[in-house]
């Protein structure tokens, strides 16, 4: 029986798994406030956040097999919420895990690193079910508001300082633009609610058209932003250089999937219809920031600025998977955003691995020869470039993932081979920048005085558990295929074509 | 011989226990450095088992793989066949066979692999456990290449190999090494990436109209390419052309070859030259010509190719001539052996297509025999600088009566397996391509000219460095290598018919499917010598 979102108990139920992470946070927030600032209570309180994302996961599985839909109404209950909920959950439990000994590190003492994580985590899952244009801003600002906050938490650095207030000041812009065009769809359609906005843009709306017109435009410009797409991806390489190293995965990986998945939903929900407005601006922004993150990519000399690049160029991407706005499309994304999160961390968790207190050695020279003296270090980190590079079996489910998405943009009523076309010299561009770090890590020499520290046993479990299941999935990928194909239905998207119908 | 095979089901299970044995090798590798590392073996002890592990994986991998030969039907198309389902959502199945063309491939890599892996038996002295495991690596990707009937699967062997071949340039090859894997690694993939493109675009055109999956079975492709636009198939084609002739290497895509093989170890120099460059000719014969057979043979895209290879074999023969590092020269040699290879395979009479393949097996013994011999002297000299010897005859008999019949199967003398292919590509493309196989003859004297220089330049002239005079001769191992690659290159050089009665079949076929889908635009000049 579907959820009746009018009546507040069932619309409460609708968000438990969310408020199952809001109420951990808080009760988190109490704990790590009572304790006073140590290692001990920051360790507890990241033990315990683990815990409240083990039951959000729980309270996911369990909704998604119980398979309520809802009625029209603020909050979807459908399975793309619920999978997105999973990738959101799978990316914090990797972060907080890092987090815990970035913490001990860096020294930072806070528990509520993993209490802010937490809560930016619940944002993001409402972000993947808003299907109302004023629960979507509350929950990106629920999300924005915690990381801002994050970037910032190591308050020693300096460096963390400036990525923290450029990060809120180009932030806030680009919530700015993102509700301007809420206002304006809003203006021109009568109705936040993406189901309603999506019937009136297909009834057509007259005069007001323009109006409409000018909303989906700097509603786009504003979810390029979140993504870090080009030409709005300036913030990405500052503030993911300065942030504290967990941070920066959870930032790279984790805001970026929710942004996606948000972006997915309120284009095929409310702006289907007006695919011919948006598809040109779109697929142009797409191949640009491929190019332009691949390209600049390229002369990077510190490997969090490198990985920012590239995560710029994932973004790219996966835009084909908005601009394909099918459920093959949405398919590939889950599927890709799987992938690239266990890259993510993993990569992260390496350069956490290998760096100094005070965000030392983080240069690419300090790579040289890693795998004389860390092997297995080393081999994981070529494992986390292969995939990111997208090549089969040493990089495991990052082709697939890029397979998955070349499909979904050739297949379906508007295929796009100019843009797959676009992936050929940008993948090969970025083996540049992915092959390089593999080379000076495998066949440089050690310089002498370069000595990795002790590695965690978090930071251990994150490395071994995504590189084997990189591997893993690069073989045996049919199960996450099959869960993705299971994730792709939307409650409201009036464009859901099975691949069969395409041809 | 055959009923003791068909007792034991040999065809049934071949080609997986083969692309495996190598995978099992580098699981007992792995745990065996792992334990070393850990209980402090480490030492000459460890990397010996090491190498020994290597060799047994690879010669069992031989043995059985030496089946093939006698339970082949040469009139019974694609055999071995394993097919079991892999990625079913994506069309993708894990799909192997052999045909005509394939098994010769495979043949050539089983052999060769053993005598390859002696040749770093005492030069490759650190990480020895990495080293083998990735040529254990490298041998899967290789042998998936040729066994694969999915073209996903096909890809993805396709890009197996450049991963350990980058690691063993990279890490064990010679000064300018990071240039060379750079350039070899980012070169193919660029070729490699389009054919992703190409692939996935047929697949998706092959898509079953009821399930409504795609399929990227080699078959299901092969009965969808003509059913696309001749706009379509033209893309398509250079798609997987631009891959082939990277890997080939076609002129003037060969820029990567020279520095790869001139840095890769001895052992990655005979797998690049004996293996991989085979991989880009056998997918012109596999995809290239079946899928798109009017595009191959559209007048200006089949006189582009043809220009280009007869432009590669003189080119290359020219080039080889200059050099003064001996491996360079023979890399430069191998870009105009290719060149010959593409030459009878566009020129497409039953003759050509045979020498075609005849020299590329033959070009995978002569050449990898010249890579082991010049790594042999250069694991005694540390140079290949030609200048540096002279006279080795003197001091190195045995070394020099290989080596003279490695250079003579090069250079194509009579009584070789190298006459034997290129007499039948040079006789068979002369049917239809008189004035190219003209020039392309040019390169039979050029070869001559070079080969015979530099092996004067090595092994008479003066003795007058005395670095050389106390040159030991070659021991046991080596002397192990060669006898079977010379007792091969002979015996082909003198008996041919059992391999051409075994490839001609295939051939033909692949000649009818060309046939049959070339008829729609009229190609004058092409199937008269038939």
């Amino acid at each position: 029986m579907p959820f009746d979102l009018t009546i507040p108990l069932e619309l409460s139920l609708a968000i438990a798994p969310e408020a199952v992470m809001f109420v951990g946070a808080m009760l988190l927030m109490l704990v790590a406030a009572s304790k006073g600032d140590s290692d001990a209570t920051q360790r507890f309180v990241g033990v315990g956040a683990l815990g409240v994302i083990l039951a959000a996961v729980a309270m996911v599985i369990t909704m998604a097999a119980q398979g309520r839909g809802a009625g029209a109404g603020p909050v979807a209950s459908d399975p793309f919420r619920f999978a997105v909920a999973v990738v959101v959950l799978l990316g914090a439990f990797g972060t907080i895990a890092l987090a815990i000994e970035d913490n001990v590190r860096e020294g930072v003492r806070l528990g509520e690193t993993h209490v802010l994580t937490l809560f930016a985590s619940g944002g993001m899952m409402l972000m993947g079910a808003a299907r109302d244009l004023m629960v979507l801003f509350l929950a990106i600002e629920i999300m924005s508001l915690a990381v801002y906050v994050l970037a910032g938490i190591n308050r020693r650095s300096g460096r963390s300082a400036e990525s923290a207030l450029k990060y809120f000041l180009l932030g806030s812009f680009s919530t700015a633009f993102l509700l301007f065009g809420i206002a304006l769809v809003y203006g021109a359609t009568g109705s936040t609610n993406l189901a309603e906005i999506g019937a009136a843009v297909g009834a057509g709306l007259g005069p007001s058209a323009g109006v409409l017109h000018v909303g989906i435009a700097l509603m786009l410009i504003g979810f390029a932003f979140k993504v870090s797409a080009a030409p709005f991806h300036m913030w990405a390489p500052d503030v993911y250089e300065g942030s504290p190293t967990a941070v920066t995965a959870f930032m790279a990986a984790t805001v970026k999937a929710a942004s996606f998945a948000a972006f997915l939903r309120v284009w095929s929900e409310a702006f289907p219809l007006a695919v011919e407005l948006w598809r040109g601006p779109l697929m142009a922004v797409a191949i640009l920031t491929m190019i332009v993150g691949s390209v600049v990519a390229l002369p990077q000399q510190n490997i969090k600025r490198m990985l920012a690049y590239s995560s710029i160029v994932h973004s790219g991407y996966l835009l084909i998977a908005v601009l394909a706005n099918t459920s093959l499309g949405r398919s590939a994304l889950l599927f890709y955003l799987v992938s690239y999160t266990l890259a993510t961390l993993g990569s992260f968790a390496v350069v956490g691995a290998v760096s100094r207190p005070n965000e030392g050695r983080l240069g690419l020279a300090d790579y040289h020869g890693l795998w004389h003296e860390r092997p297995w270090l080393a081999m994981a980190m070529g494992i986390y470039m292969f995939a990111l590079l997208g090549f089969p079996i040493f990089g495991g489910s990052g082709f697939m993932a890029k397979w998955y998405m070349l499909d979904a943009s050739l297949s379906g009523p508007f295929t796009m081979p100019w843009v797959a076309v676009a992936l050929v010299p940008t993948s090969a561009i970025s083996a540049g920048f992915y092959l390089y770090l593999v080379m000076l890590m495998f066949m440089k020499d050690r310089p002498a005085d370069h000595r990795v520290g002790a590695t965690g046993p978090f930071t251990r479990i994150v490395i071994g558990a995504t590189a084997v299941a990189i591997l893993v999935l690069g073989i045996v990928a049919t199960p996450l295929v099959r869960w993705a194909e299971q994730g792709a239905p939307m409650a409201g998207s009036s464009v859901s074509i099975p691949r069969s119908d395409t041809r | 011989m055959n009923a003791f095979l068909q007792s034991i089901h040999y065809g049934s299970w071949i080609l997986p226990t083969l692309l495996s044995i190598p995978l099992v090798g580098v699981i007992i590798l792995w745990v065996h450095g792992f334990v070393a590392e850990r209980a402090g073996w480490t030492g000459p002890a460890s990397d010996d088992a090491a190498r020994w592990v290597t060799l047994a994986t690879f010669l069992t991998m031989f043995l059985l793989s030496t089946g093939l030969w006698w339970s082949f039907d040469p009139f019974g198309g694609y055999q071995f066949a394993v097919d079991l389902p892999w990625m079913p959502h994506w069309g993708i199945r894990f799909s192997l066979a052999l045909d005509g063309i394939s098994i010769f491939l495979i043949l050539l890599t089983t052999f060769l692999m053993p005598i390859a892996v002696l040749s770093g038996w005492t030069s490759i002295d650190k990480r020895v456990h990495t080293y083998h495991g990735l040529f254990l690596v490298l041998t899967t990707g290789m042998m998936g290449v040729f066994m694969a009937r999915d073209t996903f699967l096909f890809y993805m062997m396709w890009e197996i190999v450049l991963v350990p071949m980058f690691f063993i340039i990279g890490i064990w090859g010679g000064e300018r090494r990071l240039y060379a894997a750079i350039k070899f690694f980012i070169y193919t993939l660029v070729g490699s990436l389009l054919m992703l493109l190409a692939i996935l675009y047929l697949g998706l055109a092959a898509t079953d109209p009821v399930t409504g999956r795609p399929d990227f079975a080699y078959d299901a492709i092969l009965a969808v390419a003509p059913t696309l636009s001749v706009n379509e198939r033209f893309w398509l084609f250079l798609a997987f052309f631009s891959a082939f002739a990277v890997k080939i290497p076609l002129f003037p895509f060969h820029t990567w070859l020279p520095d790869a093989h001139v840095e890769a170890p001895t052992e990655g120099s005979v797998d690049l030259a004996a293996i991989l460059l085979k991989m880009g000719t056998y997918g012109l014969l596999r995809f290239s010509l079946p899928l798109f057979p009017d595009i191959a043979f559209q007048p200006v895209v089949r006189y582009t190719i043809l220009t280009l290879a007869v432009v590669g074999v003189v080119y290359g023969a020219l080039v080889a001539l200059v050099q003064t590092d001996f491996k360079r020269l023979v890399a430069y040699s191998s870009v105009s052996h290719m060149g010959l290879v593409v030459l009878g395979i566009f020129s497409m009479t039953l003759e050509s297509m045979q020498g075609a393949m005849m020299v590329q097996l033959s070009h995978g013994l002569s050449t990898g025999a010249l890579f082991l011999m010049i790594g042999m002297v250069y694991d005694r000299r540390h140079t290949r600088a030609l200048s540096a010897f002279g006279g080795l005859a003197r001091v190195m008999p045995v070394y020099s009566l290989f080596l003279m019949l490695a250079v003579m199967s090069s250079i194509a003398v009579p009584g070789t397996n190298g006459f034997i292919g290129e007499f039948l590509v040079l006789a068979g493309s002369f049917q239809t391509q008189p004035l190219l196989t003209v020039i392309a003859a040019t390169s039979v004297v050029l070869s001559a000219l070079f080969m015979l220089w530099a092996t004067q330049r090595v092994l008479f002239n003066a003795l007058d460095k005395p670095e050389n005079r106390n040159l030991p001769d070659m021991n046991w191992r080596e002397v192990c290598m060669m006898v079977p690659v010379a007792a091969i290159i002979v015996y082909i050089g003198v008996h041919p018919a059992p391999l051409l009665r075994r490839m001609e079949p295939r051939l033909k076929e692949v000649m009818m499917q060309v046939d049959a889908g070339s008829t729609d635009i009229s190609v004058p000049s092409y199937g008269e010598g038939r």
